[in-house]
């Protein structure tokens, strides 16, 4: 029988030339999942390897941000999250275990639910805002509503991450990287060229969908310029991507957000990674609104998370992966989001 | 948690729109988006339209995801 198209670009990935230790990062955590899910760490020459990074927003962040948003919730605010963050350990209790003891927790879709929760039900309603480039005017345009809406119980507990900070912070001190996969929709709004800092490093760059097709060719791209020394940003996703990205969402973005400096797990605080709100929307922030004493927790001993987000290890090599901390059993938040690597690597193997 | 789904605008309220998909229908923000006009395909994340597509590419896209979940 004839091969398919997608068989041929298997059967080419697999034969393409490429120098002994070429190491790719896959940034965005739907890239981890869509490639072992297509078994397309399989397809790779010997001589190249995959390695995750720090693309799921709810494995980066860190600690902290649970306790807080869990000494919220026992004070009695209804604390409203995107579903993956419930399951992640904080350093003494989860979101989930709280709400099976009474506190008032809940999933929501859309931060435009957790605004509807504030409106209707007229509680201190906090949304979590979790989330990279892609999520964050989302949040951006719920706060701007809420403002316009007179809205005053609803609030937001910030810990937004940006993507490009990320992965200056990571080619500074991985020096063995070839080129990065990029993620698809946080370029969807950021654009190509929020990543025009690559080649002055020396790295190549392709933005990528999310099917097999689109992630194989992505990453013969990406050899093809490391084995030519061409050091480009390429979009091969032009479906969804434009160079410039999405205007009108960086602008809402650039509206109720700045920059701050902010700390990410396992790659510590990083300049100007994160989004805080602006002066004029500052009262919204959850942190100003309510006291929230969080007593430091101690630091995660066994829980490698920190290496397998900077792609320094694969899960395997975490003492406790598939034993101790398992999908029905987390230890560590790449284990507990459906887009951490752990869990990636347990489920499609 | 940065995935997006392709959707069709089948009513537009001010800077809300109805969007549907196979069926399913969703409210969702189009404020993030510059001029969404009934018809048009867009890609929905956490409850916001966040970019355009063109049908062609929003069956492409719907393909992709008909094929990631027929292997889940
Ligand atoms: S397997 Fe579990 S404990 Fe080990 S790094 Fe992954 S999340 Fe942490």
């Amino acid at each position: 029988m004839a091969k398919t198209g997608l068989g041929r670009l298997a059967d080419r990935l697999r034969a393409f030339p490429a120098p002994p230790g070429t190491k790719i990062m896959e940034v965005c955590g739907s890239h981890t999942v869509a490639i072992r899910r297509f078994g397309i760490q399989h397809l790779l020459p010997a001589t190249v390897k995959l390695v995750s990074g720090p693309g799921c927003p709810v494995c980066v962040t860190p600690d902290h941000f649970i306790d807080e948003a869990i000494a919220l919730a026992r004070q009695g605010v209804t604390v409203t999250s995107f579903g993956d963050m419930l399951r992640v350990p904080g350093s003494r209790s989860a979101l989930e275990k709280e709400r099976a003891a009474g506190c008032d927790i809940r999933a929501v879709y859309s931060p435009l639910d957790a605004l509807r929760i504030a409106e209707q039900e007229g509680k201190e309603t906090v949304f979590l805002a979790v989330g990279f480039e892609t999520t964050a005017p989302a949040i951006a345009a719920v706060a701007i509503r809420a403002g316009e809406k007179g809205i005053a119980n609803f609030s937001l507990l910030t810990a937004l991450r940006l993507v490009p900070p990320a992965l200056k912070a990571l080619m500074a001190s991985d020096t063995e990287l070839s080129g990065f996969l990029l993620p698809g929709h946080v370029s969807a709004v950021i654009g190509r060229q929020a990543y025009d800092f690559l080649p002055g490093q020396r790295l190549p760059g392709v933005i990528a969908g999310f099917s097999a097709e689109d992630i194989i060719s992505s990453l013969m791209l990406l050899l093809e310029m490391h084995n030519k020394g061409i050091y480009k940003v390429m979009n091969n996703y032009p479906r969804v991507v434009r160079d410039a990205g999405n205007p009108t969402s960086r602008a809402v973005l650039a509206e109720v957000f700045t920059t701050a400096d902010a700390a990410w797990r396992g790659l510590g605080s990083m300049p100007q990674s994160g989004l805080e709100l602006r002066p004029a929307y500052a009262a919204m922030e959850a942190r100003r609104r309510f006291a929230i004493r969080v007593r430091p927790g101690a630091a995660r001993k066994a829980c490698r998370c920190g290496d397998v987000l900077r792609g320094l290890i694969d899960p395997p090599a975490c003492p406790l992966f598939n034993k101790a901390c398992r999908p029905d059993q987390p230890l560590g938040p790449c284990m507990v989001s459906s887009e951490g690597s752990c869990s990636a690597w347990v489920t499609y193997g | 948690m940065c995935l997006a789904v392709p959707m069709k605008i089948i009513e537009i309220k001010g800077d809300m729109a109805v969007v549907e998909s196979a069926g399913l229908r969703r409210d969702v923000g189009v404020m993030l988006l510059d001029k969404a006009k009934l018809g048009d395909w867009v890609l929905i994340h956490a409850g916001f339209a966040i970019s355009k597509l063109t049908p062609r590419q929003a069956r492409q896209t719907l393909a992709i995801f008909a094929e990631m979940q027929g292997l889940g």
